[in-house]
């Protein structure tokens, strides 16, 4: 039946995406299943400058409400995160996020790697991460860590992507698990929801 | 990128702790981890090496240095700097003829002209007393010289822009040698010093304390002893300002101080 396994229960999801990426992340959030059981944090490549609106853009599409955490701010189940603009958001061992404006990564801030990496750090092996269509590198190697923690790694399809550079980056430092299209990762998401007791 | 786990974070604290007057045991993990890792690779140490330079005071004045994010802009959030100008100034003005501003972690200083560029505007520049305080004296000694990089006025004459400033920011520097020379007299009545806000103690009262982006690289603990040390620096119904995406909701002082403005993130204390 499924063509998915979930031999454990995953405690968030990351999802990274550059140039291209926004309509499969409306795609993504309009489909989630209502009171979705795990955190969803996302690090998009966005403007420096302009610091409202695509927080609004994406919530108006979700199911459920899309936030830029505050610093030091809990992570919770059901809500969905979105990096703030300038930057850099981690997670941190208490399961809370932290803001930083350290340099640029790969001309990024928020730097995907970081948002990543932190978070493969926290869940181990109970993270699922997810790279979409990008421009650049950013995110590839944050998979790479994902995985080496035991966690589960999905990229958009190549060919579906407008620019396919950061999952094609990924699929390079790393053994990706699933290469999907944005319609497969609705499905993954449905069926990872029924996974959990409500 | 190396990492390195927590027992030699740990290890790294401690000695300077106990070997200097220094506390990072209380720092956001995350990102003191990378700027660790980041000194490890700069001058191609491991943990240990480290560590035995960490004993020489000289050195221990450049790991500050690197060991802090310094990165800032001037009129970052123009809107923040708009309601300043507009809201917050104008209502301490009105109980208040000599104002006092501190910038705590003001890093290169642009916070500081921002300020300074604001006022001058206002032309309240000479009733306004300044303090600008950072842990890095490398970076102080940057504020001081006024001096920027030219390929970031681009970004900073934007932001001037958003701030809705009466004149052009050009007219506040001028190009020397591929460098952005302020207008020193924006800053002659500036204090710069040296200060940490963990071992610090509290030196003046304030009608107006500015601490943006330098909180964030804190764990929680660490905000609420610092922020009872701004509580205790500001006069009854001065402001806080902190960065856009900070919060004081959680913190133990929070019901001494009210929200003036949610969306820019400033303060009013109202209990002593
Ligand atoms: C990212 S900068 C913020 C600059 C400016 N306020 C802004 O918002 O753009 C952070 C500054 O905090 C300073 N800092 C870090 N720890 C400190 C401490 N314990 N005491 C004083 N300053 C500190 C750093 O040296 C750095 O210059």
């Amino acid at each position: 039946m499924s063509k998915f396994k979930f031999n454990k229960k995953y405690k968030a999801i990351v999802i990274g995406g550059s140039a291209g990426s926004f309509q499969g992340i409306v795609k993504i959030l309009s489909n989630l299943p209502e009171h979705f059981p795990i955190p969803i944090i996302m690090c998009l490549h966005r403007l420096k400058h302009v610091r409202n609106g695509f927080v609004e853009a994406l919530s108006i599409k979700s199911i459920a409400e899309v936030t830029e955490p505050h610093d030091k701010e809990s992570i919770k189940k059901g809500k969905v995160y979105l990096a703030p603009a300038n930057y850099h958001l981690s997670i941190e061992l208490g399961h809370y996020f932290s803001l930083s404006t350290e340099e640029m990564i790969n001309n990024s801030r928020p730097a995907i790697d970081i948002t990543l990496g932190t978070s493969a750090y926290v869940y181990r092996d109970k993270l699922i991460g997810i790279l979409l269509s990008g421009a650049n590198r950013d995110g590839g190697l944050g998979m790479k860590w994902i995985k080496d923690r035991g966690g589960l790694t999905i990229v958009q399809e190549p060919s579906e992507c407008m620019i396919d550079t950061m999952p094609k980056a990924a699929m390079g430092y790393t053994n990706i698990d699933h290469v999907l299209k944005i319609d497969q990762i609705v499905q993954f998401l449905k069926e990872l929801d029924k996974q959990y007791i409500k | 990128m190396k990492d390195i786990d927590i027992a030699d974070l740990r290890r790294i604290t401690e000695l300077i702790k106990t070997k200097h007057s220094y506390d990072f045991t209380n720092y956001a993990m995350s990102s003191f981890k990378r700027r660790i890792v980041r000194i490890l690779e700069l001058y191609n140490l491991t943990v240990d090496s480290l560590i035995v330079k960490l004993s020489q005071p000289k050195f221990l004045e450049e790991f500050l240095n690197e060991i802090t994010v310094n990165v800032t802009e001037m009129f970052r959030d123009p809107s923040f700097w708009r309601v300043l100008r507009d809201d917050i100034i104008p209502a301490i003005l009105l109980n208040h003829q000599k104002i006092r501003i501190w910038h705590a972690g003001c890093s290169s200083g642009e916070e500081v002209f921002s300020m300074a560029i604001l006022l001058k505007e206002m032309d309240i520049l000479h009733n306004v007393q300044v303090i600008a305080t950072d842990l890095d004296t490398n970076i102080l000694e940057r504020a001081k010289s006024g001096a920027y990089n030219l390929k970031n006025m681009d970004l900073n004459e934007k932001n001037y822009i958003r701030f809705q400033g009466t004149g052009s920011l050009k007219d506040y520097y001028q190009e020397v040698n591929g460098k952005a020379v302020m207008d020193k007299s924006l800053v002659m009545d500036v204090s710069f010093r040296k200060h940490d806000l963990v071992k610090g103690g509290i030196f003046n009262k304030f009608d107006l304390v500015l601490c943006r982006n330098v909180m964030i690289y804190f764990n929680q603990a660490l905000q609420n002893e610092v922020l009872k040390k701004f509580h205790e620096s500001l006069f009854k119904y001065g402001y806080l300002a902190i960065g856009s995406k900070e919060s004081l909701i959680w913190c133990d002082i929070a019901n001494k101080f009210i929200v003036v403005n949610n969306e820019e993130k400033i303060y009013k204390k109202i209990k002593d």
